[in-house]
């Protein structure tokens, strides 16, 4: 098509003629071709049909069409996303903002380039700042690498026991060096290798689905489930710590068809627990999941899960088609959707929009989604590990989880901890351990030379504390009293090599980086946080100012999270201040 | 989607800002506010659009809750303690609108127009000077002729967004990218002025910046006055506020009438600068004595060769004399008048007196022949009334619409919005036409039949609902006659024997039978793709009978809706603008009724129907009518085998022209009177709807233009009646008087309320928007099954002419183009004649898109440019009729159908070839 030259062809003001111009002349010519708009290149959309096969048209699939596209040409062409547009029957905008709404989706228009086969992307959380993935992305963006791959920085990829890492193609390298990257690219090393996980013949003889046979035999009946589940003091882990078996109870309450939502799409910077489980024990959750859905009456399962987890993708679909193949019940139907670059999409209804096959921005509430959740139906919306525990809790009781816990508290944490640690991982911990008894306990004590000296306990969005805090019990509510809360339990330990400041900035850029952009407060407050966060000498009346409309005015938690680390820096580090 | 304001939502007691309020029906706390005088910021929020709760500046404190709640969203419960101007409530929404501001160019007042929503906000807040930096800018996109997009003054409210996508649906406009990138797009992010943008401006309309806005800089310059008024173009009848400065109007903003809800379309919007044209007929014009008619169109640059100037006094003098000395001579029936059906019910009503009173004939018609006439032939027939049952926002009320050979997208693109709307909310849409238009995305089923195979195909529907035992027995026995013979009609028509015909398989005819007659409410809308073939009126029938044999008229979303063409073709039939009709569709040929005229007019009357249309131009071309009075129609460009029509014209021995411009009809003329335009007249008008609606004077006609009804009554006075008007509002008691239908209407009540829908018998009735509820208009209250047969079009395709021609309209132009072409931005968005055709065609004829295709029929040769268009079948050309340099009438068949007189527009045989020129359009 051609280009139109952008030249004013407004005329003076209030004359009602306007005098034509050299636009016209290339519009006209337009017009004589063909008409309004973009016309569908037969060719594109030949291609387009035999990529999506006998796959549903339907408009909740323009996500995993666009992954089809972008997985066979590396990019979607402005060809490819009219013909894409006309074959789903969309407009050729609603595909365009969805593509370009998510990372990992690269829109490629007339006269464009095309990026290269492989993308590698550099893990810029904060673990990996720390472990030196700045200096990774350098070097790697100097190693002229020119078509072979392109290299960009990415957002938590959520490997941060093994900072830094990197995405080569859809290969993870944990503490990656430029020789790995190099190695990887060389031998085509593309896709990343399939732990040895509990497969579906190992988990059945360890007594698996059982629990889930009992229930659907008639051996368990839902309210003693759902009593159980309650009894357990069992909260949400995705973060938000809902109690688990009121949330089964409020969604079985209202009308069919009820939809399930599993949240996979972990992405909070510091957080890889559900990761290590599923790479680990995937039928563990498959189960969980499918007892939630016998116990509230769930007509339909989506799996949402982030696109960074490719291997995760390849063991869930492995696995549920295993499943599906030898069902212990009647099953209902289970869709595995991908995401596809976008940390909002954990937020949970922004997850329904991408789900839906939108643009993932959050939804206000009300509704909630216990009532209005996918296509408008109640969903019983779930983090991945809530359910991963729901079979031993059944097995063990609800007293059992609820006796677990230190300092008061109740139930178990799957930490995951990085940063300055010996050991970083995934620790199973009492809930309301101190990062000090974490710590020394679980993760092998600091770094040799380094000196504890504050942490995140909630990943990006549950502030920062200092050492001096090193003493607070970690779990949901107990954090309020201090502006921070333990979200998903990411904890980020920092060591006295590590500055409040830079760490916070390091998290508003990522804010700012992955704010959906729907809401005033969070699509400017976290770009101008950032900005006069950048400039140094923070202007701390301003960033006080600014926080109060982004929490108290944001549409989400996002917005409504991010001034966390630049007021704890503000309140708890002023030595860096100075 | 507007609030719902129903009743049945109980209300609630709730404190603001610590007075007590009590809601009404579902509003929000910004609805109750706005009601009780508070006043609370908002951006992203614009009445009657869904609230998105995006922008954050109207955000109050509720106690109790943690966070601050976005009041355009929210709903009081019962007991709720809102403060709007708390502390942290007033801090929130300043620094929002200090956010927003901190973006804006300069950080100060929107360059774009005086009245930024932002700017006032800010100013009530408190703000000053942003303390934040600003963003890194957009560039303009200045592409579009007629609005200008400047994305440095965007706050990503999102208005736009939902312009474009919940009002409109015309899905345009995206959000692309996210984040402070999140950015308002065209398709791919192009240039606006290349995207398939149709320019409806609902966006600029709800744009609170002007980061969208009409191009001109407009919005800087304060209009000298608004006035309410109407949209002179479709039939859909969009209400609107002309901006006035100088005389001229600056722009237009959709008002929220019933028809429109403040939407308008590009034509409505963007297309008035034809007023203001320097070619408008400002003097009487008088042909010069010995200058000689030809076919050849004159030029309006040289017209000053063929006429030369009058007064006003002379030319009426003469425009009368010529039409008395026939009348005088060779008697009434050698006269005949064309009125119009651009012009107001008073004009209308007004010429067709004239014409029966002062020619002393039936010869009246307008060009309600060329687009419905069989549709109503059918209707009255039928069901007893040739006006619609259901107006067109009733679709929002069907669970099923049939969409049948109609391009509401491009023709009647407000009303379209409406079953967009509906389509979106989950009703099934079935569109059936052998174009596919824009509204086919939206539809459930898209049926893209073999053309000319109406018949066959509604026979089929027909079939699988009898055979399938779907029939509305009740309906049937209760309110209808004639079903025996129908069922033996269509028993043949199975659809394994239609499908080959139709082109649609039997499995389809079947499931969309099945879909229609088992809603629990279907409507059905149609256009001129039904009405106009030989076998129009059969076309027709079958949709009567198809509602009939299932139920679905006279109850809400349901019935049968004709769209109507010009803005006036209702009002203007209602008022007895044809042949064999006086006021309120009662035939001149029954002496009862004539006495009744006779005794209102005070006049001895035809007892004769008169001739239609293309009756007229034969008898003209047959020397039989020797001389008319033509007002604001032109058969030169818009009758079939239009050169037998310019022929016809031309033998004329007087023609009497009442335009605003020189058009091809023109040409023809001995007299012409310079008349006035829509914006610079006050009338009422009838949209398809059946309603009622006042068009008010916004200019000032332009030098010695006058007013038409003034004209009228000047030749009537000189053909010897008595006529004393004072204006409109006195035509139209008289009019009032003559139609019982809507003898309730009063010009003080359209003064008041705009618009009001007939029948509305009684002064005070509100008027009834749904007919048919209990009985149809006929002897014996009952409905008519009509069976028709499967026919051909009168000229099928052959060896020598082996393509079908079909032509039609096109959204950036009005009919003949009289009035678009001299628009600046329709015609800068479509200026060259195009011929629509399928690519796989334009590839066996060796035609490069865009080139350039030369098409004949057995009556003339045409030669435009060749557009590739998916949508047209293969094996069919099709073209809009507005380009009199290659005027697609000249194409055209003029057989007509034996009982609505309609041409078949729809169908003639063409014999393609590659290249030949374009010729330069006589403009």
């Amino acid at each position: 098509m051609d280009t139109i030259d952008l030249i004013n062809v407004n005329a003076p003001l209030g004359t009602a003629a306007r005098p034509a111009s050299s636009g016209d002349v290339a519009r006209k010519k337009k017009k004589r071709r063909e008409g309004r708009g973009r016309p569908v290149d037969p060719a594109a959309l030949a291609e387009v049909r035999a990529l999506l096969g006998g796959e549903p048209r339907r408009r909740d699939h323009l996500i995993e069409h666009l992954h089809k596209i972008q997985d066979r040409y590396h990019c979607i062409s402005a060809a490819h996303a009219v013909a894409l547009a006309e074959e789903m029957r969309l407009a050729p905008a609603e595909v365009y903002e969805v593509a370009t709404f998510y990372h990992h989706f690269d829109v490629v228009k007339e006269g464009e380039e095309r990026p290269p086969a492989v993308t590698v992307r550099v893990c810029d959380g904060l673990p990996c700042e720390l472990n030196g993935a700045r200096r990774l992305l350098a070097l790697l963006q100097s190693g002229g690498y020119g078509d072979k791959a392109r290299i960009v920085s990415a957002p938590c990829i959520g490997r941060c026991e093994a900072a830094p890492a990197v995405l080569v193609g859809q290969n993870a390298l944990g503490a990656a060096t430029v020789a790995d990257v190099d190695a990887s690219l060389a031998q085509s090393r593309l896709t990343h290798p399939i732990p040895d996980y509990i497969g579906l013949q190992k988990y059945l003889a360890g007594g698996g689905y059982r629990m889930l046979k009992d229930c659907l035999g008639g051996a368990r009946n839902v309210e003693d489930t759902i009593a159980t589940m309650e009894s357990s003091g069992l909260r949400g882990l995705g973060g938000a710590g809902f109690p688990a078996g009121r949330k089964w109870r409020i969604v079985r309450g209202e009308a069919a068809p009820r939809i399930m939502a599993v949240n996979v799409d972990e992405g909070e910077p510091g957080t890889f627990k559900d990761r290590w489980y599923l790479e680990r024990d995937p039928h563990r959750f498959l189960e969980g999941m499918l007892i939630a859905g016998w116990a509230v009456g769930i007509d339909e399962i989506f799996i949402y899960l982030r696109d960074e987890y490719a291997h995760i993708r390849q063991i869930l679909g492995d696995e549920i088609a295993a499943l599906q193949a030898n069902p212990p019940v009647p099953l209902v139907p289970i869709h595995l959707r991908r995401g596809a670059g976008a940390y909002i999409c954990g937020e949970e209804s922004a997850m329904i929009e991408s789900i839906e096959g939108k643009r993932g921005i959050p939804r206000l509430r009300p509704p909630y989604v216990a009532q209005v959740g996918v296509f408008g139906r109640p969903t019983l919306e779930h983090n991945m590990e809530t359910l991963y525990w729901v079979r031993e809790i059944l097995e063990r009781g609800g007293e059992w989880f609820a006796s677990q816990g230190r300092n008061g508290r109740k139930g178990l944490r799957s930490f995951s901890v990085s940063g300055r640690v010996q050991r970083p991982g995934v620790h199973l911990a009492p809930a309301g351990i101190t990062v000090r008894e974490l710590i020394d306990e679980f993760a092998g004590g600091m770094l040799p030379g380094h000196e504890f000296y504050g942490y995140f306990p909630g990943g990006a969005s549950g502030g920062i504390l200092p050492a001096s805090l090193g003493d607070v019990p970690l779990d949901f509510d107990t954090l309020n009293s201090y502006g921070c809360f333990i979200g998903s339990a990411a904890i980020i330990v920092l060591s006295d090599k590590d500055s409040a400041k830079d760490a916070a900035l390091n998290m508003l850029r990522f804010f700012r980086d992955e704010s959906c952009g729907q809401c005033t407060p969070c699509r400017i407050g976290t770009a101008k946080a950032v900005a006069l966060m950048e400039s140094g000498n923070w202007d701390r009346p301003l960033l006080d100012d600014l926080s109060k409309v982004m929490v108290d005015a944001s549409i989400c938690g996002l917005g409504q999270a991010a001034p966390n680390p630049f007021l704890c820096a503000m309140k708890y580090f002023p030595g860096e201040f100075a | 989607m507007p609030l719902s304001t129903n009743g049945k939502v109980p209300s609630v007691t709730f404190q603001l800002n610590g007075k007590l309020i009590e809601t009404r029906g579902d509003e929000t706390i910004l609805q109750a506010a706005d009601r009780n005088g508070v006043t609370i910021p908002r951006l992203c929020y614009k009445d009657g659009y869904r609230p998105d709760g995006n922008c954050r500046v109207c955000m109050v404190e509720i106690e109790g809750e943690r966070l601050l709640a976005p009041s355009c969203c929210r709903r009081p419960t019962e007991g709720m303690k809102v403060a709007s101007a708390s502390d942290r409530a007033k801090k929130s929404q300043a620094l929002v609108a200090e956010l927003l501001l901190a973006d804006m160019p300069s950080q100060g007042k929107s360059p774009y127009r005086s009245e930024s929503e932002l700017d006032r906000w800010a100013a009530w807040l408190g703000i000053e000077k942003p303390r934040f930096s600003q963003r890194e800018q957009w560039k303009p996109d200045l592409s579009h002729p007629a609005m200008a997009v400047n994305l440095d003054a965007c706050i990503q409210c999102g208005r736009c967004v939902r312009a474009c996508r919940e009002e409109q649906v015309n899905d345009v406009i995206g959000w692309g990218g996210r984040g402070e990138h999140a950015k308002i797009v065209f398709d791919l992010d192009d240039p606006m002025g290349v995207s398939s943008c149709v320019a409806c401006g609902e966006c600029v309309q709800a744009c609170p910046t002007g980061a969208l806005m009409p191009s001109n800089g407009v919005g800087l310059v304060t209009p000298d006055k608004k006035v309410d008024s109407a949209c002179p173009y479709c039939g859909v009848g969009c209400l609107l506020t002309y901006n006035v400065k100088d005389n001229k109007i600056l722009y237009v903003e959709g008002r929220d009438g019933p028809a429109n809800r403040s939407r308008l379309c590009v034509k409505g919007r963007f297309g008035y600068d034809y007023v203001h044209n320097p070619k408008r007929l400002l003097k009487p014009m008088i042909r010069k004595e010995g200058v000689v008619k030809t076919t050849e169109l004159i030029d309006p640059d040289a017209m000053w060769d063929s006429f030369r100037e009058a007064s006003w006094d002379e030319a009426l003098d003469v425009a009368a004399r010529g039409l008395r000395e026939i009348r005088d001579e060779h008697g009434p029936q050698a006269l005949a008048g064309f009125g119009s059906a651009k012009g107001s019910n008073e004009e209308a009503y007004l010429f067709q007196k004239l014409v029966r009173t002062g020619f002393r004939t039936n010869n009246v018609d307008h060009c309600t022949r060329l687009c419905h006439a069989s549709s109503v032939a059918a209707l009255l027939e039928d069901i007893g009334s040739g006006a619609v049952s259901n107006q067109v926002a009733d679709v929002a009320q069907a669970d099923v619409a049939i969409v049948i050979g109609a391009n509401p997208t491009g023709n009647h693109p407000v009303a379209a919005t409406f079953m967009k709307n509906a389509a979106k909310a989950g009703a099934k849409l079935i569109v059936m036409d052998p174009k596919r238009s824009d509204l086919a995305r939206h539809a459930t089923y898209y049926l893209q039949f073999n053309g000319d195979t109406d018949v066959a195909l509604l026979n089929g529907l027909m079939n699988v609902i009898v055979a399938e035992g779907l029939v509305n027995e009740d309906f049937i026995r209760e309110r209808t006659e004639n079903f025996e013979a129908l069922k033996v009609s269509v028993a043949e028509y199975t659809p394994e024997r239609v499908a080959p015909i139709t082109g649609i398989s039997a499995q389809t005819i079947r499931e969309v039978a099945r879909l229609y007659a088992t809603a629990k409410a279907a409507m059905i809308f149609w256009g001129m793709g039904v009405s106009q073939h030989i076998h129009g009126t059969d076309n027709a029938r079958c949709l009567i009978s198809l509602a009939l044999m299932t139920g679905q008229i006279g109850r809400p979303g349901t019935g049968l809706h004709p769209l109507r063409g010009q803005n006036n073709v209702q009002g203007a039939s209602d008022v007895g603008l044809i042949p064999m009709l006086y006021p309120d569709y009662r035939r001149v040929d029954n002496p009862d009724v004539r006495a009744k005229f006779e005794a209102f007019w005070n006049t001895k009357l035809d007892p004769k129907a008169g001739l239609t249309v293309t009756e007229i131009t034969n008898a003209a071309y047959d020397g039989i009518i020797r001389g008319m009075y033509i007002m604001g129609e032109n058969p030169a460009m818009s009758d079939p085998n239009v050169m037998h029509a310019r022929e016809a014209l031309v033998k004329l021995e007087h023609l009497v022209v009442q335009e605003i411009f020189l058009t091809e009809t023109a040409s023809y003329a001995d007299v012409i009177l310079p008349a006035t335009a829509f914006p610079e007249k006050t009338g009422t008008y009838t949209n398809t709807d059946r309603r009622v609606q006042l068009g008010r004077q916004a200019l000032d006609p332009p030098f010695d233009a006058r007013q038409d009804w003034w004209i009228i009554q000047e030749v009537a006075r000189r053909m010897g009646l008595d006529w004393k008007y004072a204006g409109p509002a006195d035509i139209f008691e008289e009019v009032r008087l003559a139609m019982p239908s809507m003898g309730g209407i009063t010009w003080e009540r359209l003064e008041r309320e705009s618009s009001a829908t007939y029948p509305l018998r009684r002064e005070g009735d509100p008027g009834e928007p749904i007919v048919f509820i209990d009985d149809f208009p006929r002897a014996g209250g009952r409905g008519l099954f009509a069976p028709a047969k499967y026919t051909h079009a009168d000229e099928m395709p052959d060896q020598e002419f082996p393509y079908i021609f079909t032509t039609g309209r096109q959204l950036e132009h009005w009919h003949t183009g009289a009035m678009t072409r001299r628009a600046s931005v329709l015609d800068a968005l479509e200026p060259e004649a195009v011929v629509s055709v399928h690519p796989d065609d334009l590839s066996a004829l060796g035609i490069e898109p865009g080139g350039v295709i030369t098409l004949e029929s057995r009556r003339g040769k045409i030669s435009a440019y060749a557009r590739a268009d998916s949508g047209v079948a293969r094996g069919t050309f099709f073209m809009p009729f507005v380009y009199n340099e290659a005027a697609a009438n000249l194409l055209t068949n003029d057989a007509i159908d034996p009982f609505g007189k309609i041409p078949e527009f729809k169908f003639c045989a063409v014999r393609p070839s590659k290249g030949e020129k374009v010729a330069a359009a006589i403009l």
